[in-house]
């Protein structure tokens, strides 16, 4: 009889350390599916952020290396160099990619990097313990903004997303999230026309998984993926922002 | 025998490391090594190698993580304020043991500083500024021969030991031309012989072999402890092997000199003056800042009164020296900082006053 589902092969078998009702967790097995549905998980060099995927080399069955805080891009356009053929992605979360790492992401966009970039934007420092992001939204509480956030003191939220679609050589941006079965679906298939888009060196691809945090949002699981839905998605919008003729 | 060409410093530099194999060249401009990325923007692509102007030094040094990573024989080049940032990785590059090897083109400091040469870096390659227990292989050639060769041996070296190798050269070495003969052309490793040569690296395991995951981070203290000690031997074994140094008239010498890079060249012309003096000098020329040259200072001899440390900063390769002879004999500094050079006349000038005073 063939199993209806089965542990993904791109995942180790190992325990995630994520907390419960953590969406870390399920991009990881999607992108894992992704790579072994395209029977790339031998081909493919996974760069890890520091944040609480840091140790996402544990789970994913793939060669990876950990990256300096928001250096991935970088280190990605170096491994690329070495194996331009092979599938190469980065995971970044929000702290990672659009605060310390501002400048290799968008220099690593503008060259067109021919490597897939997967964003965790949970509005918040999980690792850390909660302190505010970059996306953090207005009047969001953090440990670094206890009355939560204001336009006054720390601006407006960056909308990724919206930033590196400006960007010629940046041809596949979508912003996704996965926190329903419909959209856990449309989640891998835009990561599948990301790691096209790579494959067939068109440019630099990007998907954004807007993510909960409930530990540090100091909220149970489904409450996390309903505070999403009603807070992030309406500042965030999920849609495809660019992708390239040849993908479609 | 191979020809000698005149050259620059700092093409030198990069020949000699397409020479050695490398193919994969990272930069940021910055005087005075801007011939460097110039170059290598010119030539590296031709040689079948890859060259980005990357976005910053933390961007070029974080490409170099991954193409060492990657298994690709990788250099970078500097100055001053870019080797302060590239610290956190020089610490990364050591805890994950990756080569790559470095050319640091010494500029005047601190802070933004002057342009022009200088060798207040010293502390800065020998002792790091990255956190946690590592060491930066240091090389300190005099020459643009000098520097052709290390960086060529430089990148064995990296391979050999799995760890970053620094060529500090000062703004002086860059920016001048001499003669030298490059060192033979050597294949680069190809993509497919990468899993064989280096089987840590990541190429994709191609489901024959565990995952490689190349890791920094240690949640749990007890494994890092041991990771640290299964590494250090390999500092150890760097001491003992890698010292190197010239000495001139070390066992005999009344005084004797402590210099390296460019200053050792002008230390050389004072001492020739000094000896038509009269004076019986010495010199001990550092090849490599680390490890220090330990050994060389056990050749002074029972003559030795005074050693001078000839440097262009404010005395940070003496406190070294001053460490090496215990008290043995007074340690003298010549210098001159931010910029500004060492003479001959100078250097006879304050050597003969140092030797008054007692
Ligand atoms: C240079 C440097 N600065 C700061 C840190 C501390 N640090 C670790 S994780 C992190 C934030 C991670 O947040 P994010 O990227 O949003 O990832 P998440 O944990 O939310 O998935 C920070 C600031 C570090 N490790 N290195
Ligand atoms: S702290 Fe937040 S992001 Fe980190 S594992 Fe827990 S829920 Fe996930
Ligand atoms: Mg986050």
């Amino acid at each position: 009889m063939k199993p209806v589902f089965e542990y993904s092969r791109g995942m180790r078998e190992k325990e995630l350390h994520y907390c419960p009702g953590c969406t870390h967790g399920i991009a990881h097995r999607l992108i894992m599916e992704v790579l072994d549905e395209k029977g790339q998980l031998g081909d493919a060099i996974g760069v890890a952020p520091v944040g609480c995927s840091i140790v996402s080399h544990q789970y994913m069955n793939v060669d990876m290396l950990e990256s300096p805080h928001g250096r991935a891009p970088a280190v990605a356009s170096g491994i690329k160099r070495v194996h331009p053929n092979s599938p190469v992605f980065t995971y970044q979360g929000d702290g990672d990619l659009a605060s310390i790492g501002t400048s290799e992401i968008i220099h690593a966009a503008e060259r067109g990097e021919k490597f897939t970039t997967v964003f965790i934007n949970n509005a918040i420092y999980g690792m850390t313990g909660g302190q505010m992001a970059p996306t953090t939204l207005i009047g969001q509480t953090a440990t670094t903004a206890p009355e939560g956030r204001t336009v006054a003191q720390a601006g407006y939220p960056m909308r990724m997303c919206e930033i590196i679609s400006q960007m010629d050589a940046a041809v596949y941006v979508e912003r996704v999230t996965v926190t329903s079965p419909g959209d856990v679906r449309k989640a891998k298939k835009a990561l599948e026309r990301a790691f096209e888009v790579q494959e067939k060196k068109l440019g630099f691809s990007f998907v954004e998984i807007l993510s909960t945090c409930p530990t540090n949002w100091g909220l149970p699981p489904v409450k996390a993926i309903e505070w999403l839905r009603e807070n992030m998605m309406e500042y965030y919008p999920v849609k495809q922002f660019k992708c390239p003729e040849e993908v479609k | 025998m191979a020809e000698k060409k005149l050259m620059k410093g700092n093409e030198a530099f990069a020949t000699s490391a397409i020479h050695a194999g490398c193919r994969y060249y990272f930069g940021y401009p910055i005087t005075p090594q801007n011939e460097v990325p110039e170059f290598m923007s010119r030539e590296l692509a031709k040689a079948g190698g890859y060259f980005i102007q990357a976005e910053s030094e933390l961007g070029a040094i974080n490409m170099a993580y991954g193409a060492a990573a990657a298994g690709g024989r990788v250099l970078l080049s500097t100055s001053s304020p870019g080797i302060a940032l590239m610290q956190e990785n020089l610490s990364l590059l050591s805890s994950v043991e990756l080569p790559i090897v470095l050319v640091s083109v010494m500029r005047g400091g601190p802070g933004i500083g002057s342009i022009q040469p200088g060798q207040a870096d010293y502390n800065q390659a020998t002792k790091g500024g990255g956190n946690g227990d590592y060491h930066t292989i240091v090389f300190a050639p005099a020459s643009i021969q000098e520097a052709v060769d290390m960086i060529y041996k430089g990148f064995d070296v990296a391979d050999e030991y799995r760890n970053p190798v620094m060529v500090c050269a000062d703004g002086m070495i860059g920016q001048m031309m001499e003669p030298v003969v490059l060192p033979p052309e050597k294949a680069p490793l190809a993509e497919e012989e990468i899993g064989n040569v280096k089987p840590w690296a990541l190429t994709g395991h191609k489901e024959k072999r565990e995952r490689n995951a190349i890791n920094s981070v240690w949640l749990q203290q007890e494994l890092l402890e041991e990771y640290i000690e299964q590494y250090w031997p390999k500092y150890v074994k760097a001491e003992n092997e890698l010292q190197d140094w010239e000495a001139i008239n070390v066992e005999n010498c009344e005084t004797l000199f402590v210099a390296y890079g460019s200053v050792s060249r002008v230390v050389k012309e004072a001492m020739a003056d000094l000896e038509k003096e009269g004076h019986n000098v010495g010199l001990i020329r550092l090849k490599t800042l680390w490890p220090f040259p330990h050994k060389a200072f056990e050749l002074i001899g029972d003559n030795c009164k005074n050693v001078i440390c000839c440097e262009l900063s404010m005395g940070q390769m003496m406190k070294d020296v001053e460490a090496e002879v215990k008290g043995k004999y007074p340690v003298h500094l010549i210098n001159r900082v931010g910029g500004m050079l060492l003479d001959p006349v100078e250097v006879v000038e304050r050597t003969k006053k140092i030797l008054e005073v007692k």
